[in-house]
């Protein structure tokens, strides 16, 4: 049986990229916030290190995606209107997360649209608004000598980076400036991991059956691990790979998933301090 | 009874309305865990993805046409109610009786006075989803009058007494060995063989007598042209011109949203439906007709009816946003792309039509009543916005309906069933979540307590646990880690 | 008030104050306009209904009856039905045609429906022109060449002139005026009846003819 062609993405077109910024405002999402934290300080030394000012606005909460799909659309207004007042300044907004940066960049408006105040607000914010890895490529340019061993990777692009956020190519560009690393491209790739929020709690056998399908197709490639930039196929996949081989009595993962800023940090010499450490 | 037949065979003949909707979880789990199903299913989506692909290699060309039909369709629908007259008026002009139903049950009382009108014993169908829609089939059957399937996937469904699991390909689920046993049981004097030209060649022959002698050929419409009064229809087997050739009597059943106005709007439409939906450049046949047999024609049908149907179509296009569930030119390629689809198959769905446009197109015709889970049985992945033809956003009209689902019951609903999914606790705790969520200083504490306190986290968390293992808020949160660097 | 009345109060009733402006399909095509010769056009023809799997001759204005004949003759058609009064009708003579009972269409299709389904084995019609794009010949039926003559018999032979194919549909109704005037019936064929209701599996020879065999007239010669 023929091979499912590759989906082109991009559906909301092409969009024009602002100068290297003095600074940006990184949202980190809920999710990054209590769930992998981690990911979101990589992100965050990752910028720094490119000598970007990152400011962390304390009152984040939520982009209010979960309420918006699931259809509360006055719950998620709620939210959406308490995060309005964060980005006071006129940095760009870096969110770590390609369905929370959708979210903000195509939805707030549509939520709050019922003030044209806060619409035109919302609008503006979604304008300067980019997903972590469309960030590195389209502004910082980042580039960054690979100093880790030869591997193969694969990669998982969110649904949401794909379509909305039209960011396909950038996680793939970004592995690709990476000398040692080979990316292997899975089998039915542009295909959901069945994440999907409130899905996978309300339709778990078909957000299972989606899953398991991700799982499989990843392993096939032989790749030692996993890389993505949306923390909720992240969490999805891993976190299924993990229930497999707890299933199996498998003691060491066989799949483990990190976030890319997280590879590409460790891929490219850590943080600044530790890259001064050890030239020293 | 192998699994395929207990997910698609239990309802198998029975009217779609009485199939219920609420049991989509438990179809949902049969299908997905049969492996006949799943192999099949994902094969077939597989090669039409692949074949649509091929259809548009130029993505400008893809852009231009696909936002071209997009207006076309927006166009058509923004004069609806004059191009019906339009189209009515001209038809009528042409010799073509026009009829007009509101629901299900008006339309198979109009077609079945037809019949009777004519004593007629056999109708012989080209493929109709509209049909479907309406359980023409069992209607007539009920009324004593033959309803026959002819299109080839149409007929080894209705002679399994399933219903179709694609609207463009109806026996998708069907395997050659099955259907040549189906062949073999059903057709007098047939062998079993499951060589593809033979069974073909066996439909062909048992279909060729039926057209002979039928009395009435039905068929759908897939574009109805308002300036010419011509019904447009796009077929491969020869089937379709043969129901609206042969029988003295042609019965043509229509949505209402399937006019337009110019006939110069019809050529970019059908191309990109033939490569959208099976990816094909051109079907075999592209049918235009504009009237019965008249003056010095020699045959052709010496009747000709449109019946134009509602049932629900009129409640869609009272809203601006859901207005644009009516832009569908049935091309499928939104289930061929679904990876729910997928991994259920159409029969899951419990409805005409399965699929994305299922999920926005059933609510309206069954009400939110039934329906009003399907909506929810979707990731929001967007792969069926993104390759549809007439940009329909069907994400963002799943999370519509998920929301008129969760409202409030009303007194006087805008939609059927507004208010179905409602739920006292789940809004509670979306209300809760909005509370903690809208105060910054409510989610610091929230966080904070589910980070400190990690180690109480339910480990059994509903459907994510069903098939992973259990999430855990990290030690320390994100704003911690922050704090803690500068 | 009938169901009619309804349906259109309510659609009325919603639709919006102003229509939409009138979409113009004709900057879409203008920007992919080839500018073709007529012999491009041909090759383009040929080139997708043979990938319909349509056969494809291409013959004179002189030679195409023979040609006619000789195709019957190696196809076994014992009856080929035909128009007897259009221009094309006019040139078949029985003597070409031997071990073919050349038949013309006579009466209502009701007074040689039996034949029609059982003994005719091939049909003969004129085209009104093709399609290069999609390999599409266009057909308007008429009283001489009804619609079940292309569509009953199991094999059916076309005659095109090759200095009417449209480079696309768009381009054939628009610049033929079409809207002005259809017949009872107009068709668009592209290759003989086909399926793939089983398994994806292509099949000819559906409901519709098994096969469809294409003479050009092409007046600049044999291309082949």
């Amino acid at each position: 049986m023929s091979k499912a062609p590759e989906m082109a993405g991009a559906g909301h077109g092409t969009r024009s990229y602002p100068p290297r910024p003095e600074a940006v405002y990184f949202y980190g999402t809920c999710l990054v916030d209590m769930f992998v934290p981690e990911a979101g300080m990589d992100a965050i030394t990752l910028l720094e290190r490119e000598g970007v000012r990152v400011i962390f606005p304390d009152n984040q909460t939520c982009c209010g995606q979960p309420a918006y799909t699931s259809g509360f659309p006055d719950e998620a207004r709620q939210v959406v209107e308490s995060q309005l007042d964060l980005f006071p300044g006129d940095y760009p907004i870096v969110v770590p997360s390609g369905s929370c940066g959708g979210m903000i960049r195509w939805n707030w408006e549509k939520v709050v649209a019922s003030d044209p105040a806060l619409k035109a607000r919302a609008a503006a914010i979604a304008e300067r608004t980019f997903e972590f890895a469309e960030f590195l490529v389209h502004v910082l340019d980042f580039k960054r000598p690979d100093q880790g061993p030869a591997v193969t990777v694969a990669l998982h692009t969110s649904c949401s980076a794909r379509r909305e956020m039209g960011t396909l190519l950038v996680g793939r560009e970004l592995l690709a400036r990476l000398d040692n690393v080979t990316l292997a491209i899975h089998d039915h790739e542009s295909e959901c991991c069945g994440f999907g929020g409130t899905f996978s709690l309300k339709h778990p056998d078909v957000s299972t059956a989606m899953v398991s399908d991700k799982v499989a197709s990843l392993k096939a490639t032989g790749a030692c691990q996993m890389v993505t930039a949306d923390c909720g196929c992240m969490l999805n996949i891993t976190r299924r790979a993990a229930r497999e081989d707890l299933d199996a009595g498998r003691t060491t993962p066989s799949l483990p998933g990190e976030h890319l800023a997280t590879f590409l940090l460790q891929r490219t010499g850590g943080s600044e301090t530790t890259r001064k450490e050890d030239a020293r | 009874m192998s699994a395929q037949a207990n997910t698609t065979g239990k309802d198998a003949g029975q009217p779609i309305a009485f199939v219920s909707a609420q049991a989509l979880r438990a179809r949902m789990h049969d299908a997905v865990n049969d492996p006949h199903l799943r192999t099949s299913f994902r094969g077939a989506m597989d090669f039409l993805m692949a074949k649509r692909a091929a259809q548009f290699p130029d993505a400008d060309e893809l852009d231009s046409l696909r936002s071209l039909s997009e207006s076309i369709r927006q166009y058509s629908l923004s004069k609806l109610p004059d191009l019906l007259e339009q189209l009515e008026a001209n038809l009528t002009r042409n010799g073509v009786q026009v009829h007009w139903a509101e629901t299900p049950e008006e339309a198979n009382a109009i077609m079945l006075g037809i019949a009777q009108r004519h004593q007629a014993k056999l109708i012989v169908k080209g493929k109709s989803m509209v049909s479907e829609e309406i359980e023409f089939n069992h209607a007539m059957e009920t009324a004593g009058v033959g309803a026959l399937e002819s299109d080839m996937g149409e007929y080894i469904v209705q002679l399994a007494g399933e219903k179709p699991s694609h609207i463009i390909m109806p026996a998708i689920h069907q395997t050659k060995q099955q259907i040549a046993k189906l062949f073999a049981e059903h057709i007098p004097g047939v062998d079993y063989t499951d060589n593809v030209d033979a069974l073909i060649q066996i439909g062909r022959r048992v279909l060729r007598e039926k057209f002979e002698v039928a009395d009435i050929g039905l068929s759908g419409v897939n574009f109805a042209v308002a300036e010419t009064g011509t019904l447009c229809l796009v077929e491969n087997e020869g089937n379709g011109r043969m129901c609206t050739t042969v029988p003295k009597v042609h019965i043509a059943i229509t949505g209402i949203e399937k006019v337009v106005e110019k006939l110069e709007h019809v050529a970019p439409l059908f191309s990109i439906l033939t490569r959208s939906a099976t990816g094909q450049a051109v079907s075999t046949y592209f049918n235009m007709i504009s009237g019965p047999r008249r003056g010095e024609d020699k045959d052709g049908p010496e009747e000709v009816h449109l019946v134009l149907l509602d049932n629900g179509r009129s409640q869609a296009y009272a809203d601006e946003q859901l207005r644009k569930t009516l832009q569908c030119i049935r091309c499928g390629a939104c289930m061929n792309h679904c990876p729910v689809y997928t991994r259920i198959g159409g029969h899951a769905y419990g409805t005409t039509y399965p699929g994305p446009i299922g999920k926005i197109v059933s609510p309206h015709m069954m009400g939110l009543e039934q329906t009003h889970l399907l909506p929810t049985a979707s990731s929001l992945c967007g792969a069926c916005g993104e390759v549809c033809p007439v940009k329909i956003p069907i994400p963002e009209l799943l999370i519509r309906l998920r929301g008129e689902a969760n409202s409030e019951p009303h007194a006087k609903p805008a939609m059927r069933g507004q208010g179905a999914g409602h739920s006292t606790l789940v809004s509670f705790v979306w209300r809760m979540w909005a509370r903690v969520h809208a105060r910054p200083g409510s989610y610091r504490a929230f966080s904070w307590l589910a980070t400190r306190f990690r180690a109480f986290t339910p480990t059994r968390q509903g459907g994510w646990t069903a098939a992973r293992t259990p999430l855990q808020p990290a030690p320390r949160r994100l704003r911690d880690m922050v704090k803690d660097r500068r | 008030m009938s169901a009619r009345d309804r349906i259109l109060a309510k659609l009325r009733g919603a639709r919006p104050a102003e229509p939409l402006p009138r979409p113009d399909p004709a900057p879409h095509y203008a920007a992919r306009a080839r500018n073709e010769s007529k012999a491009e056009a041909l090759t383009r023809f040929r080139a997708a209904i043979e990938g319909f799997h349509a056969d494809v001759h291409v013959t004179t204005e002189a030679d195409w009856p023979a040609l006619l004949a000789r195709l019957c003759a190696d196809k076994g058609v014992g009856t080929l039905l035909f128009g007897a009064q259009t221009p094309a009708g006019r040139r078949l003579e029985p003597a070409t045609f031997a071990g073919t009972t050349l038949r013309p269409w006579a009466g209502q299709v009701e007074d040689i429906k039996a034949d029609l389904f059982h003994r005719v084995d091939a049909g003969f019609t004129q085209t009104r022109g093709a399609i290069a794009e999609t390999g599409s010949l266009i057909l308007w039926s008429s009283a001489d060449e009804p619609r079940t003559l292309s569509l009953v018999p199991p094999i059916h032979f076309a005659l095109l002139d090759a200095a009417h194919i449209h480079p696309t549909f768009y381009d054939a109704l628009v610049s033929e005026n079409w809207a002005a005037g259809l017949p009872t019936n107009a068709l668009l064929i592209s290759g003989p009846s086909k399926t793939a209701d089983i398994q994806q599996t292509l099949a000819y020879g559906a409901h519709g003819p098994k096969e469809l065999i294409v003479l050009v007239i092409n007046a600049e010669g044999d291309l082949q």
